[in-house]
């Protein structure tokens, strides 16, 4: 009884999330018609400029599920721009060398930040606040020159485009396809794999348990700190793949890049549905969460003449309109 | 319950796109649509810059301005071109936060047929063919003449080079400012053997440059110049200054300190006419009505020159030096006026 109690409070968040993300692009598309919102291209750029973001968020909604959080995130995504960059460009490694060694850092901070809380059992906010200090700290001591990636495979891969079937025709009567880059269809995976571990997996399952509840998950039996780990390493390594989609975006590595990247990443898990107290939550909510982020700041470019920090407040808008829904939800739920 | 609340969004939704449709106005044939996507605005000078581009790219000029604050994300500007290319803007003003990770955006608006006008500071591609003409301030020569000043300074108050002891508060580091700003510090100190105690960044704001002047002063007694590389830095380094009980001024043979600063913005300028900011290099933050005659010019379907430098000038407290002779960015020696400031300059000026 329980359990199918949460997964409804679940199932509703999601269906608010996906009601929402409609409302806002339709509405974008009837106003916005002549800026080019109607454009496939439009909807898809979400994903473009997104890719990177989408890959974090699930990461972090998985540890956020186990009722943890990872503010290191943006940090380890400017580590492994920085890793990537002065690897290819000073140190003459391949561009495969690279991005295993960009997966290898985000799995290094999955491993020892997901040691230090459930092991050691410090407060995940604190040890991931050491993190992303380490992380920023690191990319800088590696340079805080900005390094351009010119290395030939890298920008092969970050300049290729599938092209769609559909497109739009431009001003001058011109067909233009639309485009997917791989980063796209790499995030997509890891979206449609996070949902499918979550959903139907035993890990997944004993995560939502542990979220729920620890003391009664630990009360029947689940290995709780084995699970945690796992989260965290999971979660660690998604972040140094999402670093990876991060930089083929911006064939680049600077210190300042990804500054505030896991506040972005934890509000769009809680837009998408996620309880920061954990045990609710899913990536396909998350994913939504990423795209609402994505069409307020074309809204608003659309828009033209509004400052571009009213995405800011619209998002801060959107939060507390999450979490006011979320705390009535659990409101009702001690009622019963 | 579930749908109610769906239909109730659904008439939101269909209000909320019945008033946009009725309220959108639709643009003129001839209008020449312009997006700009702006690095944020940190900074006095910046708001001078996005000001320009305003008045210059009005609806009364025949344009539309569609203007996109980064707030110091370069993502957020891969972001907004992305939404011009999709808008089908008639120019892009590119006025990026970095100076790398431009390629594969830059070929989406090439692939798009939109010419990309690169403003103030430059980017570094791979094929110069992905933007259009670059419009900007030359900083290595700011740099310069901001180095020849202070060695023609000291040479008319006769102190001797090895006295003066330099900090450096640099701009954010490997924007074009700070990188020829820098060089030019660093190619005086080499030319005139200045002592140069340290240079750090303060991030071209007024909050970082007094905490950098504040750890600095605690770290060394003997410093006499301060080389903010913009006017924000130098009005934190100057509180830094004072609340550590030294003075800011010319005299440094007196134990005052002498604060370099660049930018010209009317504040730095107002500073530089109370004597605090000794010398104030301009960097030229009008840029519209450059970049309207430059998209003029590729409307009529000329070529345009691809860098193109705006005319700066320089300001000090006093008359001490009359001129200075510089190199600018295109190796081209040139002598420049100090002009020293009075109230008159001040309220002439358009920022």
């Amino acid at each position: 009884m329980k359990q199918k109690k949460k997964m409804t409070s679940t199932g509703f968040l999601l269906l608010i999330t996906i009601a929402l993300f409609i409302v806002m692009y339709v509405a974008g598309m009837v106003i916005f018609a002549d800026k080019g919102f109607a454009k496939p291209q439009m909807f898809l750029n979400l994903f473009v400029s997104n890719a990177g973001l989408l890959v974090i968020s699930c990461g972090l909604t998985i540890v956020m599920i186990t009722g943890g959080i990872d503010i290191s995130v943006g940090s380890v995504t400017a580590l492994v721009c920085m890793v990537m960059a002065d690897l290819m460009e000073n140190k003459g490694a391949s561009a495969y060398v690279a991005v295993l060694v960009a997966l290898g850092i985000g799995l290094l901070f999955g491993i020892v930040q997901g040691f230090l809380v459930t092991y050691m059992g410090i407060q995940p906010f604190i040890v991931t606040l050491a993190g992303m200090f380490f992380g920023r700290g690191l990319t800088a001591i590696i340079s805080t020159d900005m390094i351009a990636i010119k290395n030939e495979l890298f920008l092969k891969w970050a300049n290729f485009r599938f092209y769609m079937p559909f497109g739009s025709t431009n001003k001058k009567g011109k067909f233009i396809p639309a485009y997917i880059p791989p980063t796209v269809v790499i995030a997509l995976i890891v979206v449609i794999l996070c949902a499918i571990l979550l959903k139907y997996r035993k890990f997944g399952r004993k995560l939502y348990a542990i979220g729920g509840n620890k003391q009664s998950a630990l009360m029947m039996g689940l290995d709780v700190k084995k699970t945690m780990f796992k989260a965290y390493v999971l979660d660690g390594f998604l972040a140094g793949l999402g670093g990876f989609l991060f930089c083929l975006n911006s064939c680049a590595g600077f210190v300042e890049q990804a500054k505030g990247l896991e506040m972005d990443a934890i509000s769009s898990a809680v837009i998408g549905g996620t309880l920061l107290s954990g045990g609710v939550g899913t990536p396909i909510g998350t994913m939504f969460g990423v795209l609402i982020k994505g069409t307020i700041s074309s809204l608003i470019t659309a828009q033209g003449t509004l400052s571009s920090w009213w995405v800011r407040i619209v998002l801060s808008a959107l939060l507390c309109f999450f979490i006011v829904i979320q705390s009535v939800l659990a409101s009702a739920k001690k009622k019963k | 319950m579930k749908k109610k609340i769906m239909a109730a969004v659904m008439t939101a939704a269909m209000v909320a796109g019945l008033a946009g449709s009725t309220a959108s106005v639709y643009a003129a044939e001839d209008t020449i649509t312009v997006g700009f996507s702006q690095v944020g605005a940190e900074s006095d000078w910046r708001t001078a810059n996005t000001e320009s581009m305003k008045t210059t790219f009005s609806e009364e000029n025949g344009y539309e301005l569609i203007f996109d604050d980064a707030q110091q994300k370069q993502e957020n500007q891969l972001t907004a071109i992305r939404n011009f290319i999709q808008q089908e803007v008639d120019y892009i003003l590119l006025a990026p936060v970095t100076e790398t990770g431009w390629d594969t955006v830059l070929q989406e608006a090439k692939d798009a047929g939109i010419p990309v006008i690169i403003v103030d500071r430059m980017v570094d591609v791979s094929d110069d063919s992905l933007y259009t003409t670059w419009i900007g301030t030359d900083s290595l020569l700011e740099g310069r003449k901001a180095a020849e000043w202070l060695n023609a300074y000291a040479t008319a108050k006769e102190i001797a080079p090895e006295d003066l002891h330099i900090v450096d508060i640099q701009g954010t580091i490997g924007s074009t400012a700070q990188i020829g700003r820098s060089q030019g510090l660093e190619e005086g100190v080499e030319k005139y053997g200045w002592d140069l105690l340290e240079q750090q960044s303060g991030e071209f704001t007024q909050a970082k440059g007094q905490e950098v002047m504040e750890s600095m002063l605690k770290k060394y007694d003997n410093i006499n110049v301060v080389y903010c590389e913009n006017d924000n830095e130098a009005f934190g380094a100057i509180d830094a200054i004072e609340s550590a009980g030294k003075t800011v001024g010319s005299d440094i043979a007196n134990g005052e300190i002498l604060v370099i600063s660049f930018d010209t913005t009317n504040a730095g300028l107002t500073e530089t006419l109370a004597g605090r900011i000794a010398c104030d290099v301009e960097c030229n933050p009008l840029h519209g009505p450059r970049a309207e005659a430059l998209i003029k010019e590729l409307e009529a379907g000329n070529e345009v020159e691809k860098l193109n430098y705006v005319d700066e000038e320089i300001f000090a407290a006093d008359d001490a030096v009359a001129s200075v002779t510089a190199v600018n960015s295109l190796d081209e020696e040139a002598e420049y006026a100090v002009t020293p400031i009075t109230q008159e300059i001040i309220d002439g000026r358009a920022y």
